[in-house]
């Protein structure tokens, strides 16, 4: 336990700027009845402390500022400590970044706060000491703007260019050809002449031949240009656009028109690219949120309305994990697929057992009755968990995107769902038809008097089956808790739309799912610019309701229970 | 015999006095709690509850109302739009509630407004809406647009330099109505049609790749783009996601929205969020001394320190506070006296200042513009210089900029047309 912070020596008084302490009071009340000597000591003392406060000045002032309540004060503070090369300045900026940054209420004095357990370890960034541990209480946090952190980025960038380290140099140099106007042509020159690396100095010369191309239609603009061609950034097509619209050189525009012409045909095909990657991401996640109900519906016939609760308990389920697993997020979720794999199977073997069973053949019952079940289980959460999201952490390696090009980039979240869906579905395909388990499935499925007579025990496998589903179901979930919100109405969201792929596919085929569910999302993704997202989806059920009328079965019908019923 | 008789006096009198006491007991003040406690809404609408508890007992601490002790009658609509109508019946007519405070949405709002109409109930609504209503029943104590759309476009235009316009809602009411009046506004402020976009999603979307795409798309564009968000609730965890996703921060397009708030940004990672705005009459973080009160009571009431407070809580404070000096003020719960009384009472609020209540039912408010912060609360970034009054009738759509509404005799009207000089009648 450190000791309280009241009982800590602060920092010297001469530095410090605010407070009853000011160094004229420090230094008066400490004059009278010294002798002369002692009086010259100490005004030499204080020359020499004043002049290291002034040698400190910069930092100190903008250190004040900082403290101000009004933005506006702090936005001039950082536009100080941006131009501060002091070491002090650029560690006080990082932990503003971070948001470390934090105002002592009591004493009105700038520290650095780390979270450590409970409280709150807070250090003084001038000299770098440790204050001991306060409650958040007695804190403000120091907060920053849009203004405040583009600054501060854009001087970070501007180092990273310098960086000994390749990739900063890379991910800085993306970056730069958006903040174009805060670096001259004399930088970028120097930068290109000590880079040596091929995909930096690229870069760098897109920059410099855009800054040309802002500068007019000399005979440099042509070489410009050349330089550009098949370049796909925004940017780089702007001032291109713009300088065609502007010269008046023939040749010039003809040769801009080309580019454009160029890069527009290689946006549209990136743009169809993208297009298709959307669809089939949302389509893995139809399948993903369908496969299950591919098994109790499609194999067993029953209308499970529990479905989507299902798929909200294995969110739930991925969210108790995290919370069990605090600082291994990437690790927690690797957990939570079979946490939430039996969480979900086993509360649908307890469905199977309790109620369905009794319901067998008989569909408009069960619908009911599981319907019931899914506002008893939405309920049931809202009562241990409230009613409140909750949130579930993303890890690092699934935010942000591959940037393919500037134009075309795809984001991993959604690519690690498109690979989870195709392997969830390989395992349960492999489950049914390759495990004794799945030979009874299908067995009881095709004909059930028959496999009762072979010895097969019906009721067990039927429990299994449904306990299977369920299980798929929370496998679901967790990818869902990923993408979307985890609350108690997660499962209503994607009922609908389950119900819907496993009918498209084809009743009791697990090859129709995947194949309805992807078709549906591309489908869908493709109306959706032209349509809007609210007629997208109205125009999809339309299409649906026509081909089920046209092809009652599905695009791949199959014999099973729900035929012969 | 003498002691006999003794003892059934003595029971005779302690019967009447447990008849008085239960008689007293019975002479309260009863409150309307009409918020649903389960089904979708509950997400937001469960802390209201117990906001309006806190008050309630607060102020029966303070020693009651008209030397009454308050009692709070809670009922669960239980986010089904007709039973919002049921439950208030059952409220004003069986309970026989002094004043309701309830309704999130807009759709329940509406239900319930026959109903306090009829049967003469008063109802306080908390939450920000699209405006073109003003009823006699209803005390809007939530954000009109011009107390939070306007004055957040016109800090995006004036401050950030924005020139291109996302408006991106959830389909329904509150969205449509508002950005119709958005895009009167940006229209009349000399931006160009090509310069707006509008996109509907259905509630509770959760697939943004495609429409975040698009923004990026329309924001490349080189002017300065903003996107003025009236997602509702749910959908705004994936949108937002996806725009981290796709590498569309807050300092490139940043984000206004009117619907996200402390509550709801406590359920969800906020790293990605930071930059993004929002705007509201009331921030958590706001420094005063009064939130500071308020914060603390809120924490020691539910005994939970990690819960937030939010502007529909606040806006619940003013107006029980309202009531409560205007029923003082009155002297008594009679719903027509406690409506005129109300007129003109001031109190303060949690950031600083006062609002009053304005002969339209609806008050006046500072309009805030927040940051998201990582730690999912809100850094002030920008704020009015005074206070706004709450406008009932937008004056950027065709339809309703000649009407006011005035409450106060000789008007007495809640839509009257200053072209026509006529009250046209309709009770909302």
């Amino acid at each position: 336990m450190a000791p309280p912070f009241q009982n800590i020596p602060g920092r010297p008084r001469a530095l410090r700027l605010s407070g009853p302490n000011t160094p004229e009071k420090f230094m008066t009340s400490q004059y009278e009845n010294k002798s002369g000597l002692f009086r010259i000591a100490l005004l030499a003392l204080f020359l020499v402390l004043a002049l290291a406060a002034k040698a400190d000045a910069a930092p100190a002032n903008a250190l004040e500022k900082l403290k101000n309540n009004d933005i506006s004060e702090r936005e001039a503070a950082v536009e100080m400590l941006v131009n501060d090369p002091s070491p002090v300045a650029a560690e006080v900026l990082k932990a503003l970044m971070d948001g470390d940054l934090y105002v002592l209420k009591k004493e009105n004095q700038l520290v650095i706060a780390k979270k450590d357990g409970k409280d709150y370890a807070v250090s003084d960034p001038l000299e770098g000491r440790e204050l001991g541990s306060v409650k958040k209480r007695d804190l403000r946090k120091v907060g920053s703007n849009n203004a405040m952190r583009g600054m501060i980025r854009a001087v970070l960038g501007k180092l990273d260019l310098a960086s000994p380290d390749p990739a900063a140099r890379r991910a800085a140099a993306g970056e730069m050809i958006s903040h174009l106007d805060q670096m001259d042509s004399a930088f970028l020159n120097e930068r290109l002449n000590a880079e040596d690396d091929a995909l930096v100095r690229e870069k760098l010369e897109a920059a410099l031949a855009v800054k040309t191309l802002s500068e007019g239609a000399g005979k440099e603009a042509r070489a410009a240009v050349k330089t550009l061609a098949g370049n796909l950034n925004p940017e780089v097509r702007r001032a291109l656009t713009k300088l065609k619209d502007e010269t008046q050189n023939p040749g010039l525009k003809a040769a801009i028109t080309k580019v454009l012409g160029n890069i527009q045909s290689k946006v549209e095909f990136f743009s169809f690219l993208e297009t298709l990657f959307f669809g089939l991401s949302m389509g893995s996640v139809l399948v993903l949120a369908a496969i299950g109900l591919a098994i109790t519906f499609g194999v067993m016939g029953v209308i499970n309305m529990a479905h989507g609760e299902l798929i909200m308990l294995g969110a739930y389920a991925t969210y108790v994990i995290q919370q069990q697993m605090p600082g291994h997020i990437g690790l927690s979720l690797f957990v939570a697929i079979p946490a939430a794999f039996l969480v979900s199977g086993l509360t649908g073997i307890l469905i199977e057992r309790l109620i369905i069973r009794f319901l067998y053949g008989r569909p408009l019952e069960t619908l009911l009755a599981t319907f019931g079940v899914s506002l008893v289980l939405q309920q049931a959460v809202r009562s241990i968990f409230s009613p409140l999201n909750r949130s579930v952490a993303t890890p690092e390696w699934m935010s942000g995107s591959l940037a393919v090009n500037p134009v075309f980039s795809l984001t991993w979240n959604r690519m690690y769902i498109i690979v989870f869906c195709v392997l969830v579905f390989a395992a349960l395909f492999a489950v049914l038809s390759k495990t004794r388990l799945g030979l009874e499935v299908r067995a009881v499925s095709q004909n059930r008097a028959m496999a009762r007579a072979m010895g097969t025990r019906a009721a067990l496998v039927d429990a299994l089956t449904f306990g299977l589903g369920a299980g798929i179901a929370g496998v679901a979930g967790v990818a869902l808790s990923q993408l979307t919100n985890v609350g108690p109405n997660l499962g209503q969201a994607y009922i609908i739309d389950s119900f819907m792929v496993v009918v498209f596919g084809g009743v009791g085929n697990l090859w129709g799912t995947m194949v309805a569910g992807l078709s549906l999302g591309v489908i869908n993704k493709v109306l959706e610019p032209v349509s809007g997202a609210v007629l997208a989806k109205i125009l999809v059920l339309v299409f649906i309701i026509l081909f089920i009328q046209k092809r009652p079965t599905g695009l791949f019908p199959q014999k099973g229970r729900a035929v012969e019923g | 015999m003498r002691t006999g008789k003794a003892l059934v006096t003595f029971f005779a009198a302690l019967l009447i006095l447990a008849g008085a006491n239960a008689g007293f007991a019975a002479d309260t003040i009863k409150v309307g709690i009409l918020h649903s406690l389960s089904g979708t809404m509950a997400i937001s609408e469960t802390t209201l509850k117990d906001t309006m508890l806190m008050l309630i007992d607060e102020q029966n601490k303070k020693g009651g109302l008209l030397g009454k002790k308050l009692e709070a009658v809670v009922v669960d609509p239980a986010s089904n739009w007709p039973l919002f109508a049921e439950k208030a019946k059952e409220l004003l007519g069986k309970d026989k509630v002094a004043a309701v405070f309830g309704c999130w949405t807009s759709v329940s709002r509406k239900s319930v407004l026959p109903v306090f109409e009829e049967m003469n109930g008063l109802l306080f609504y908390p939450v920000q809406y699209e405006g073109e209503e003003s009823s006699k029943n209803v005390f809007y104590t939530g954000a009109a647009p011009n107390q939070q759309a306007i004055p957040a476009v016109d800090y995006l235009m004036n401050d950030l330099g924005v020139k291109r316009w996302v408006l991106a809602g959830t389909d329904y009411v509150y969205p449509r109505t508002t950005n119709k009046i958005l895009e009167a506004y940006l229209k009349a402020k000399g931006v160009k049609e090509a310069d707006i976009m509008i996109n509907y999603t259905p509630f509770g979307h959760s697939d943004w790749q495609s429409i975040v795409s698009d923004i990026k798309k329309f924001g490349s564009e080189g002017k300065k783009t903003a996107v003025v968000s009236t997602i509702n609730g749910d959908a705004n965890v994936p949108f937002y996601k996806e725009l981290g996703n796709q590498g569309v921060s807050a300092e490139d397009i940043p984000v206004v929205a009117f619907s996200v708030g402390e509550e709801e940004l406590s359920g969800v990672d906020a790293k990605p969020l930071v930059g993004h705005l929002a705007a509201w009459n009331y921030f958590m973080s706001v420094d005063t001394p009064e939130n500071d009160e308020f914060i603390q009571a809120w924490h020691n009431y539910i005994k939970d320190e990690k819960r937030v407070t939010n502007d529909p809580m606040e806006a619940h404070y003013i107006g029980f506070n309202m009531w409560v000096k205007a029923v003082e003020k009155a002297g008594t719960t009679d719903p027509d006296a406690v409506g005129k009384a109300i007129i003109g009472v001031t109190v303060p609020n949690l950031t600083g200042g006062y609002s009053a209540m304005m002969p339209n039912h609806h008050i006046t408010k500072p309009v805030l513009i927040g940051e998201i912060q990582a730690d999912g609360q809100f850094e002030t970034v920008w704020q009015t210089k005074g206070l706004v009054v709450g406008d009932a009738w937008s004056d950027f759509l065709p339809g309703s900029k000649d009407i006011i509404a005035d409450w106060r005799a000789p008007l007495t009207c809640g839509n009257y047309n200053v072209t026509t000089a006529k009250c046209s009648g309709q009770n909302f």
